[in-house]
């Protein structure tokens, strides 16, 4: 069994393997997001104190708990590539980065969405979103270091080397923000200081977590394939590929 | 077999003498960009107190910033860091030497300048103290963080802007206990524990910066 | 002792060479031909570590080498003497005899000055001073050592070469020109790119 799972990481063999998986993460997702979406908004009680407008976090909150997930198994790729040398996790990394860094971006952006009706401004200070600020700038830091080198080998172990040392950063940055916020006491705001969880609301989050994850997957696998075929243009079965389609 | 480090530190240092220029020009921009803020924001003096410990140190980071290309680059272009990475000597030894050649010629000098520019913005003496120490203990992380910027963005189109958005968001934390430290004292709060968390991280980027840089410049020379 | 096993190295995604088996003995001498581009470099720098082998394998178990690649590895800032005082300790031989090195290159009047005012041709000489330090050093990897040189030089260099073979050493060897040296052992690789 484990011999037949070794062959898979050539990228000649994985290519179809991950054809075939994105159609069905992709229903698998989007049948998680009606799920999640209807709880959301028809059967989750609305807030006493913020309306309407809460409904966001189902939203924000998983894309935030998706933009750091990510961020650890693209660098656990990026190392294992490392390590051992292989294609693939190099390739790997690179398709995770741009979801990941997307569902920075929609966490950050959300925040600002829920903070104008409900604290009256689009930007708080606060630790968490601070924190998703500085882990956008670490994707894009990767991303660009990635498109910066020419050499895909060369891109591959350098990315993974700045990634391992994002993620052993990410923690303590995450404490020195929460350090620096009780310091200056003025950002007495916080988004941690949402709604007390219905039973409901935490269903709805979970169900659109399920769903952002197994998007992420959709996305990334249809992403590495288009990788794999740049990078392999020059091998046989590419050519082949290519002639027959 | 005689170790490496007090050679090639004696040889960055002797470098560094004959051309001074490179040192001056960071010692001369952290001041001027510190001079730009009151410009920027009004001189009221409270305004500038509270503003003073930040300001210090992002002008201390994008000056350290600035210096970080030549940590490697001069040597890569003569065929010395090949050199360098074929010795039989230890290489995380000799990137060690180098990034103290590069703190004693960079984050030294500018920690020593920077209660001038406290000064100038009104701290008082105890805050000043506290910002001294504040940055002798972060500038080595800025030179050790740092120089694995440089090595991961050696020889790479638009390198030294580059290198300063990989970093960047790796120095939040030696800004926040830095900066932090300074203000603590400003508020009455005592330094010690943002001081000592400072170490801390120090203590965290002697390892991962000289790691990631050794790993970094063999793949950029492979 | 060097030995690669089915050496192949790629650059820049094209296989420049592959299946490339040798076996160097002490005394041994190995020349690298090829035109430019094909691979010579590249082949050395994978003797010497610097490079990752496509496919294959280099074997030195951990014998002491000395690697001179294109570029001189002078510094501007620093004189002659400084230079070389610096590689040496660089390849961790103690007490080295840098100004009889310079003698045995022919730059001796030169020690003090600073690299930069040198022509290419100096420059190559204060490089390959390293070599009259270097005996005890088993396994040389030269890369056109003679780029630059007048005949003198050329013949300085050469003289280094044959004296290190005939003393037990061994020597890799990347060059254009067909340089008189003395080996007992000499084999000979055609890169053809």
């Amino acid at each position: 069994m484990t011999s037949e799972l070794y062959r898979y990481a050539a990228p000649q063999a994985f290519f179809p393997l991950a054809g075939k998986l994105v159609p069905w993460f992709s229903i698998l997702a989007g049948l998680l997001a009606l799920a999640g979406l209807y709880v959301a908004f028809l059967v989750a009680p609305t807030d006493a104190t913020q309306g309407e407008a809460y409904r966001i976090i189902f939203i924000h909150v998983p894309a935030a708990w998706m933009s750091m997930f990510i961020y650890l198994v693209m660098a656990g790729w990026a190392g294992f590539g490392l390590a051992f040398n292989t294609r693939l996790s190099g390739m790997m990394a690179s398709a995770l980065a741009p979801t990941g860094a997307m569902f920075t971006f929609v966490a950050l952006w959300t925040g600002a969405l829920w903070g104008k009706p409900t604290w009256g401004t689009y930007w708080v200070w606060d630790a968490r979103l601070t924190s998703e600020l500085v882990l956008l700038f670490l994707y894009l830091g990767f991303i660009a270091l990635k498109g910066a080198i020419p050499d895909p080998a060369r891109a591959d172990r350098a990315g993974a080397i700045l990634a391992l040392v994002g993620v052993v950063n990410v923690p303590i940055i995450y404490f020195s923000v929460q350090w620096w916020n009780t310091l200056h006491q003025g950002a007495s705001i916080s988004m941690t200081s949402a709604p007390s969880m219905a039973a409901t609301m935490l269903i709805g989050m979970l169900l659109m977590a399920l769903a952002a994850w197994m998007y992420s997957i959709a996305v990334t696998l249809a992403r590495l394939r288009k990788i794999i075929i740049e990078r392999e243009r020059d091998a046989q079965w590419v050519r082949i590929q290519r002639n027959a389609a | 077999m005689s170790p490496a480090f007090l050679p090639v530190l004696r040889r960055e240092l002797q470098i560094a003498l004959r051309r001074r220029g490179d040192a001056l020009n960071v010692l001369v921009f952290f001041v001027v960009v510190a001079s730009l803020f009151p410009l920027g924001v009004g001189p009221e003096p409270g305004l500038l107190r509270a503003m003073a410990a930040g300001v210090v140190w992002i002008a201390a980071l994008l000056a350290a910033l600035l210096s970080l290309p030549r940590l490697f680059a001069a040597d890569h272009a003569d065929g010395t860091l090949e050199q360098m990475l074929v010795s039989p000597q230890p290489l995380p030894l000799i990137v060690l030497a180098k990034i103290a050649a590069h703190w004693l010629t960079t984050g030294l000098p500018l920690a020593i300048a920077a209660p001038l520019i406290g000064l100038q913005y009104g701290l008082p003496g105890d805050a000043l103290g506290v910002l001294l120490v504040s940055l002798l203990i972060g500038t080595p992380v800025l030179s050790l963080l740092g120089a694995a910027g440089a090595a991961l963005t050696l020889g790479v189109r638009g390198g030294g802007a580059l290198a300063g958005l990989l970093v960047l968001p790796i120095f939040v934390p030696v800004l926040v206990f830095g900066a932090g430290s300074v203000t603590a004292m400003l508020i009455g709060i005592n330094p010690s524990s943002y001081l000592s968390l400072l170490g801390a991280f120090l203590a965290v980027s002697s390892l991962v910066g000289p790691w990631a840089a050794c790993a970094a410049l063999r793949v950029a020379l492979d | 002792m060097l030995e690669t096993t089915a050496l192949a190295c790629e650059r820049g995604g094209a296989r420049l060479f592959a299946e490339l088996s040798f076996s160097l003995a002490p005394g041994g001498l190995l020349r690298v031909r090829g035109a430019n581009g094909s691979g010579k470099t590249t082949l050395l720098r994978a003797l010497a570590g610097l490079t990752r082998p496509a496919a294959g394998e280099v074997r030195r178990n951990g014998t002491p080498f000395l690697f001179i690649g294109h570029s001189a590895g002078v510094k501007d800032e620093l004189t002659v003497l400084e230079n070389l005082e610096f590689s040496a300790r660089l390849s961790g031989l103690r007490e080295p005899e840098c100004k009889k090195a310079l003698e045995q290159l022919g730059i001796a009047r030169l020690a003090d000055l600073p690299a930069r005012y040198l022509s290419q041709g100096q420059r190559r000489r204060a490089a390959l001073a390293r070599l009259a330090l270097s005996a005890s050093i088993p396994l040389w990897l030269l890369d056109e050592p003679f780029a630059a040189l007048d005949s003198a030089g050329i013949a300085q260099v050469s003289a280094l070469c044959s004296a290190h073979l005939v003393g037990g050493g061994m020597l890799v060897l990347t060059s254009h020109q067909d340089a008189a040296i003395a080996s007992a052992a000499a084999q000979s690789v055609e890169l053809r790119g």
